[in-house]
This record gives C-alpha cells, sequence and structure tokens, in this order.
C-alpha cells in the first residue's frame, strides 16, 4: 500500500476547517503516514459539474489524480463528493482508453498526463480496512458512549458495483468504526436515505432539500440518539446549517453534528474545541456539558 | 436521448417508490425515463430535484443506470442552455477561484484562531489556479454555461 496524500476539497477547508484539524490529528494519532496534496482544486462536485459536462469534470478530477501520481501516494479523502468524483473519474480513465486519451489531449496543454497508478481511498473504508476497529478500540482513551445516529450519506455506498463495499441497504463498516470509539449506533428509521443536499439541490432548491432534511432529523430524534456522525462535509452542512434554517421556520431539533474525524478526535483524548465542534451552527448545550462530564471523568482517573 | 439501456424499461416504478426528493417534489423518476424515450425534456425542472442519491440505480429490476441517465439528460439540457440561476453561479466561483466554495474573510480567521494556516489547495498557488484555468478553456466549460 502506497503512503497517504491528504485531499481537502471546498467545504472542509474553506466551510468546516475543524474537521481538517480534527482529521490531521488523527492520523498523527494513529501513525498513518500521509501528507497534505498541495495545488488542489475542487475535484469537482459530482452533482452540478458531472451533471454539466462530463469531459470537463474528468479532466479537472484527472489533474487532481494526477498530483498524487507524481507524488506516488494514494489520495485520501475525507468527504463524500470527493470521494464519488476522484474515485469514479479514476474508474473510468484507468478502464477506457478512448476516453483516458481525449483527456490527456487537454492535459498536455499543462504538460502533465494522467498514468493511473493510484487508488483513491475515503477515511471511513480506510480506517475500516487498513486500520481496523480493533487497533481503534485499544487507542481509545475517552470511550465517548453517546448514542449516535450514523449517516452514511449517499456516495460513499453507491452505486455499490463501482464502490465495490458491499450492499447499500444494509451497510455496517460505519457503524461498526462508531462503535470502536465507545458510542452506540442507533438504528432509526430512513437510516440511508438521502440528508437532501446533493445533486444542486441545496444550492437551487433550498426548501426542498430541507424537506429532506427534516425528514431525516424526525427520525433521529425518535430514536433518541445525542448526535449524528457523517463522514462528508456536505452531508455535515446540510445538517448543521440545515437546522438553523429549518429552526427558522419553528422546526426546532438541536441534534449536534460530527464528522467521524471529530468523533474519533475525542475518543483518542482532544477535547470538544480541538476538534472544531464548537464552530458548528447547531449549539446543544446540554450535550456539550454531557461530553464534558465524560471527558473530565476519564482525566480525574487518569 | 441515446441511452439504448433506457429502452429495457418496463415501467415497474421501483424508481419513483425509491426517490428520498420524489416524497416531496413533482420529481417522477419512472415518468422521466419514459418521456425521454419519446421527446425532448431538457426544459422540465424535475430533472434538477435529483440529489443524485442513487437509490433508483440500486433497485432498478432491470440494472438500468439510472441516476446516470438522469445526469445524461442534464447534460443535454445544460447544452440547449437550461442553467438554473444558482448553478451557473457555482461554475463561476469554480472558473474563478478552481473552487465551488471558495473561502472568504471569516473561514480565513477562524482558520487561524484554531492554528491552520492558509490550505494548500489551488488558491495558494497561482500557477495551480491558472492550470486549472487553461484546462476549464480547453474543454471549454467557460463557453458552455456564458
Amino acid at each position: 500500500m502506497k503512503e497517504l496524500s491528504l485531499y481537502l476539497g471546498c467545504l472542509i477547508p474553506n466551510r468546516y476547517p475543524g474537521i481538517e484539524k480534527a482529521t490531521k490529528l488523527v492520523l498523527e494519532r494513529l501513525g498513518i503516514k500521509w501528507s497534505e496534496l498541495k495545488e488542489a482544486s475542487c475535484c469537482p462536485a459530482p452533482g452540478v459539474f458531472r451533471s454539466f459536462d462530463q469531459t470537463t469534470w474528468l479532466t479537472l478530477a484527472s489533474r487532481n489524480i494526477v498530483l498524487g501520481e507524481e507524488k506516488n501516494t494514494d489520495i485520501l479523502t475525507i468527504c463524500n463528493g470527493c470521494f464519488s468524483t476522484l474515485k469514479d473519474a479514476n474508474n473510468i480513465l484507468k478502464n477506457d482508453i478512448s476516453i483516458r486519451a481525449q483527456v490527456n489531449d487537454h492535459l498536455k496543454k499543462i504538460d502533465i498526463k494522467y498514468q493511473g497508478t493510484i487508488e483513491i481511498r475515503h477515511i471511513i473504508e480506510f480506517l475500516d480496512k487498513e486500520i481496523g476497529t480493533k487497533k481503534i478500540n485499544q487507542l481509545i482513551e475517552r470511550p465517548l458512549e453517546l448514542r449516535v445516529a450514523v449517516h452514511y450519506g449517499c456516495h460513499l455506498l453507491k452505486p455499490t458495483k463501482e464502490r465495490k463495499l458491499g450492499g447499500a441497504e444494509y451497510p455496517v463498516f460505519f457503524d461498526r468504526l462508531v462503535e470502536a470509539t465507545g458510542a452506540i449506533s442507533v438504528p432509526y428509521e430512513g437510516k440511508n436515505s438521502c440528508c437532501g443536499a446533493g445533486g444542486g439541490v441545496r444550492s437551487a432548491m433550498l426548501e426542498t432539500s430541507l424537506k429532506m432534511t427534516e425528514y431525516k432529523l424526525q427520525r433521529m430524534k425518535k430514536a433518541g440518539v445525542d448526535c449524528i456522525v457523517e463522514a462528508c462535509p456536505f452531508c455535515h452542512l446540510q445538517y448543521d446549517s440545515g437546522q438553523v434554517e429549518l429552526a427558522k421556520a419553528g422546526k426546532v431539533f438541536e441534534i449536534p453534528v460530527i464528522h467521524y474525524s471529530q468523533l474519533l478526535g475525542m475518543a483518542l483524548g482532544y477535547s470538544f474545541e480541538e476538534v472544531g465542534l464548537h464552530l458548528n451552527a447547531t449549539r446543544n448545550l446540554e450535550f456539550e456539558s454531557k461530553v464534558a462530564r465524560i471527558q473530565k471523568r476519564d482525566a480525574s482517573i487518569k | 436521448m441515446k441511452n439504448s439501456d433506457i429502452l429495457t424499461c418496463f415501467q415497474c416504478g421501483a424508481c419513483t417508490g425509491s426517490c428520498p426528493s420524489g416524497r416531496y417534489t413533482s420529481l417522477n423518476v419512472r415518468r422521466i425515463i419514459k418521456d425521454s424515450i419519446k421527446k425532448d425534456i431538457s426544459d422540465q425542472m424535475d430533472l434538477w430535484m435529483c440529489t443524485t442519491c442513487y437509490n433508483c440505480q440500486e433497485r432498478c429490476p432491470r440494472g438500468i443506470k439510472v441516476t446516470d441517465a438522469i445526469l445524461s439528460l442534464r447534460a443535454e439540457a445544460v447544452k440547449k442552455g437550461h442553467i438554473l440561476q444558482a448553478h451557473r453561479s457555482v461554475c463561476k466561483f469554480l472558473l474563478e477561484t478552481g473552487h465551488a466554495v471558495p473561502i472568504d474573510d471569516i473561514h480565513i480567521k477562524i482558520r487561524e484562531k484554531i492554528g491552520l494556516s492558509e490550505p494548500e489547495t489551488v488558491r495558494k498557488y497561482p500557477k495551480a489556479l491558472n492550470d486549472v484555468k487553461t484546462l476549464l478553456e480547453s474543454t471549454g466549460f467557460n463557453e458552455l454555461i456564458k
């Protein structure tokens, strides 16, 4: 297995830098060899750009992949959208010689060439396959004992024929990673339903996208969860900002939204602020004092 | 539409029944597939209500790449100039900054506060941004969204 280049995308560095910080802390603590993928652009996002023009989407994606190829590293994504674009583009370019030639004609103008020598990884499947829940569990310093609504997000799993991470109806690998931190993955109705953000729907039809978000939040609330854990900054944004937008219409949920890097970071001993959770738009003081109590208790035991 | 795959559709409706957007909107995937075989549906707003969640594609008993078909229909619509204003803005951000969601002053300050320097992305490297712009011009993307 190659070393990893961390690909940031847009939303994480530019809207939720706490997730970037938490991811870097976690990679260090787990002893994973990584470096930044410098000079990368937008993946580009699958919803709008893949819809608009396949050649543009593939060409820009291939430039990002080549940045990894030049370092001879695999690319680690921490966003389902980036994973979807880079992995699908990599598959298409590896397997279709004529499309690859077409893309390389464009890349020639900036003196680079796509070779097809690296893999695209997503932090969840990477941790599950390469590190494993057993090792993660052994490293946990503060089991958080939270009741978690796990949200896989569509593009981590689907299309299943491309992702090859198992079925999309009853997936388990993300749940077991969450439970490795000492949390409980709580079943809830509509667990595999979309957050509502993708496909350019959030940007062009906010109200429609929020109806799908509300559907999810209602069912999470009914299941009595403490928080949502996802692995995609677009789902994170949709749940986090979405709850502020829904609250304006009198629909109040106050369910904290946590990227897996942030949950794992806290379980490894970093504070709520160190993993950037104080930067969320949706705050829940009851939840925050519960986390503080757990962290204080564990600190006093040590 | 030139996707012969969708001709095998037998209109069972598994796609529509699985659609999280169709629960609340006029998006009816079964009808889109049916109509797209017979006529030009480029101007239908419904095409843009799909979140590309892939439920329909996963559950199609005929194995039709339903979501991919919707993406192709969108591309045809875009070629004919049917672009929503919000999407045009996102495209312009990409053309100007290399990011669909560029950083702003608030988030530069937030990064500083939590001990992160400027992101190591295309934004920090003018030559890299220039490369992105060259590629977007080469594929004709700037012309497409004009």
